[in-house]
């Protein structure tokens, strides 16, 4: 064959091959000024904050937009050895549950405070999906300020969605699960112990501290995402749910065989009213609830014991079911609050409730039916419309500040936007590849910021460098200021990126800590200055109160301890300038290092286990003269009667 | 309140979308209305801070007496450097100090083509590393920033240098120790 008709034929098949992978109508993947549009320059800010789920690593991690630059990991469900977080003896105490210490969880959502439906820039927070939790972060200083367990739970999913002011953040079970006294029964047992609750936990408006306020008990179905209503549905929450076949076995099958499972329905405040006319059951359970001090510069974890619970048997008109195509996942209601948007995994439309119509059909009892004791809305009577033919596998919805909705497409790999007045289907992009979330600045909010859709996609394949059997998980950047989306940028993630949030960076960057004040340091181990350093025995457990500042530690010499002593570190960073932490490191620790913000006290536990001098330094680079901040332990047998003895800088 | 917290967070949005822009100026580089928008282009000593503790650039911007050290250091280009990390020790002459040199020198020493003597002079006042007081030794020998080194007297609690310069007070700062001194240190003839 001539070398020009091989050239030929494979020219056309290549045409062939990208016009077959490309949706009609799509503009080419990247266009001439996408670089422009998501350069931020050296020494420039970007424009927003972009909160995104760790997935399977347990944390949350701090991008900027358009740049994708990624500026923290916040260490929430899981250790973080380059913080220390869940290896310092302030910070065990985040990880513990009634289970005891989990060093491992899985993050799945963030939610961005909101006050009157709008980001405030307070806190986010995120959910511990194995182990039922919550935790909220603070966003003045990016760490992770408490962590609440969740009983009567298995699978914390549909969570930590949050009410128009932060008054409630909720957690749905994934798993129902047997609760209560009986709970050693037969898994076929499903359909009769096996139940899900949705809790609804109060945020103190002004200290954000979190309470379960009540639980709701449920039919045994899957609890899958949920939202808020705002504005004329503040004081609704909607929850999807799956698995409405209530299987126990083999659910890839056995959850699909109905056409439709349900987006549940909650009246809250019709729930608050019960729980004020004593409609609550008070249950016992175990739970932890953690808080960290910034005070004190420690957490404290408290077991409690008894939860409220509602039985909608007891509490009439408090919860609905509605009709909902194939398994619905996402459940996103739109920024007025009117509409209600339900993503049917199999499905190949999306349908689109209208909260008026759904009052309208609550007030003339228009039921098909009950499920378990709870009313069925008619569908057709709830329904707004459907997104006809928009792509195969709806997942999870977001909204511009121009009418537009942005719906994810795992199986077809793509962005879909539509408008909500008359769900036409306007454009479309392709991501790489299976889209899993999406994100659009203020997107769940009354009042969404626009610019940007991000879509967070759970295969790579080709997008980067391989690097083994895994590839980085992917964000991609699209610009949705013109009429068609355009890609701008792909991002690396960290872990697996579920949900994320955005918010202008100005609503957080005024607000961010720059030091700990000294004064106000109340760590009972502190030693807020070099005269206060010391070290003091207590039977085997030696107390080391240690300073550091550029560019030396006191004492840096230490002798008198004992192999079998436990000894503690309580490093207090006298600094008290912006971006200066130390770190501190001794040979032979088990656990891990630390690292100490300006004006922190934090506390490493070392077990010498031989006899020798060991050293100890700062590991993070703090000055010039960092090498030198340095020092040593001597450690003598058991039995020794070397005295205890501490100093700095005695030598001539 | 909540109306006030409102109000602000319109106001936080109108920003938003001002200092935003049309999507073809975002970060663009080369625009006026970029550059003045989130710049971070200051460097060091322009960062905005005034929760920490003021480092030795800032605390001597804010002495009165130490307006001509100031304006050397800007004329030296050194104030980046001393806004840095650091850990310093600087001797710092009032302004009384550097008008006790001969009539004149100081003028010529702001001159453009004096600025690398101007720098060594500088540099002869810094340290790298915290002398506190009580670790300095009558007779001790420091290494400068400039590569020469000062001699320190300790006496009757009192401390000079080059057994020229009175040290007057110990002023610290976060990245460093500052001592004002009575008389500018000129670096040893070569």
């Amino acid at each position: 064959m001539p070398w020009g008709m091989v050239g030929g034929a494979m020219l056309v098949s290549l045409l062939f091959s990208i016009q077959a992978c490309k949706p009609k109508g799509v503009q080419s993947a990247v266009s001439g000024d996408s670089a422009v549009k998501a350069y931020v320059a050296p020494g420039k800010y970007d424009e927003f904050y972009n909160f995104v789920s760790g997935g399977f690593s347990g944390q949350m991690s701090v991008y900027g937009l358009p740049s994708g630059r990624l500026f923290r990991v916040i260490p929430v469900f899981s250790v973080d050895p380059e913080k220390g977080w869940g290896y310092s003896e302030e910070t065990k105490p985040m990880l513990n549950t009634s289970h005891g210490f989990v060093p491992w969880d899985d993050l799945h959502h963030p939610a961005l405070s909101t006050t009157e439906g709008i980001h405030d820039g307070r806190w986010a927070f995120g959910n511990a999906n194995n182990t039922p939790r919550i935790a909220r972060i603070d966003l003045k200083t990016f760490r992770t300020a408490e962590i609440i367990e969740i009983p009567n739970s298995g699978g914390n999913h549909s969570s930590p969605f949050i009410t128009e002011n932060t008054e409630y953040v909720v957690a749905g079970t994934r798993f129902s699960v047997p609760m209560g006294d009986k709970v050693d029964v037969p898994i076929k047992s499903y359909k009769e112990n096996f139940r899900g609750t949705v809790s609804f936990i109060s945020v103190d408006p002004a200290e954000g501290e979190m309470k379960i306020a009540f639980q709701i008990l449920l039919p045994g179905v899957n609890f899958d995402l949920a939202r808020a209503g705002k504005g004329k549905s503040h004081g609704w929450f909607f929850f999807s749910c799956y698995n409405s076949e209530r299987a126990n076995t083999l659910l890839e099958v056995n959850a699909s065989q109905k056409d439709k499972d349900f987006i549940m329905a909650v009246n809250w405040k019709k729930a608050e009213e019960y729980v004020k006319a004593g409609k609550g059951m008070k249950k016992n359970v175990k739970y932890a609830h953690n808080v960290y001090d910034e005070v004190t510069h420690m957490a404290t974890s408290k077991i409690e014991t008894e939860v409220l619970v509602l039985d909608p048997k007891d509490c009439p008109d408090m919860v609905y079911f509605m009709p909902c195509p194939k398994s619905p996942h996402g459940c996103d209601t739109d920024p007025s609050g009117e509409y209600i948007v339900g993503s049917g995994k199999l499905a190949a439309l999306i349908p689109v409730f209208s909260f008026t119509k759904i009052q309208e059909a609550i007030a003339a009892k228009n039921f098909e039916g009950d499920y378990e004791g709870i009313p069925v809305l008619n569908y057709d009577a709830v329904l707004h419309g459907e997104v006809k033919k928009p792509g195969l596998g709806p997942l999870h919805t977001e909204f511009d500040d121009k009418g537009f909705a942005y719906t994810s497409f795992f199986v077809s790999s793509e962005i879909v936007k539509w408008r909500v007045s008359d769900l036409q289907v306007v454009d479309r992009v392709p991501t790489y590849y299976s889209i899993g979330h999406l994100c659009v600045p203020g997107g769940p909010t009354k009042k969404p910021w626009g610019k940007y859709v991000i879509a967070y996609n759970k295969i790579t394949k080709d997008r980067y460098l391989p690097t083994g059997p895994e590839l980085s998980q992917s964000a991609q950047l699209y610009s949705i200021e013109g009429e068609k989306m355009q890609l701008l940028l792909d991002f690396p993630t960290i872990g697996e990126p579920h949900y994320a949030e955005a918010i202008p960076a100005e609503m957080i960057m005024k607000n961010s800590t720059k030091i700990f004040k000294l004064e106000e340091n109340k760590n009972p181990y502190a030693a807020l200055g070099e005269k206060e350093a010391k070290v003091e025995r207590k039977g085997n457990e030696v107390h080391v109160y240690m300073t550091s500042i550029r560019s030396h530690i006191v004492p840096d010499n230490i002798e008198g301890i004992k192999v079998g002593d436990q000894v503690y570190f309580h490093v207090t960073n006298l600094e008290q300038d912006w971006d200066v932490p130390h770190g501190f490191a001794v040979k032979g620790a088990n656990n891990a290092e630390l690292l100490i913000m300006p004006g922190e006290t934090q506390t490493l536990l070392w077990k010498p286990d031989r006899v020798g001098v060991f050293p100890m330094y700062c590991t993070d680079f703090c000055s010039a003269l960092h090498q030198e901040m340095q020092g040593y332990v001597r450690v003598s047998p058991s039995g020794s009667n070397v005295p205890l003895i501490f100093s700095t800088g005695d030598q001539q | 309140m909540k109306h006030r917290i409102v109000l602000s967070m319109i106001w936080i949005a109108l920003l938003t979308f001002a200092s935003c822009g049309g999507g073809d100026k975002v970060a663009n580089a080369e625009t006026p209305e970029a550059a003045e928008a989130g710049t971070t282009d200051l460097g060091q000593a322009g960062v905005q801070d005034d929760e920490s503790q003021k480092d030795i650039v800032k605390v001597a911007v804010g002495s009165a007496d130490h307006s001509t050290l100031v304006k050397a250091l800007q004329q030296a280009e050194y104030v980046h450097a001393l806004a840095n990390a650091g850990p310093f020790t600087v001797f710092a002459p009032t302004n009384a100090a550097f008008d006790k040199l001969p009539a004149g020198t100081v003028d010529n020493l702001m001159k453009a083509d004096q600025k690398d003597a101007l720098r060594n002079i500088l540099e002869y006042h810094v340290a790298l590393a915290v002398y506190k007081e009580n670790m300095i030794r009558d007779g001790q020998s420091l290494g400068m920033a400039n590569g020469d080194n000062i001699t320190l007297q300790v006496k009757d609690g009192k401390m000079m240098v080059n057994n020229s310069a009175n040290v007057l007070a110990a002023v610290p700062a976060s990245n460093g120790l500052i001592y004002v001194i009575d008389a500018v240190l000129l670096p040893p003839a070569k």
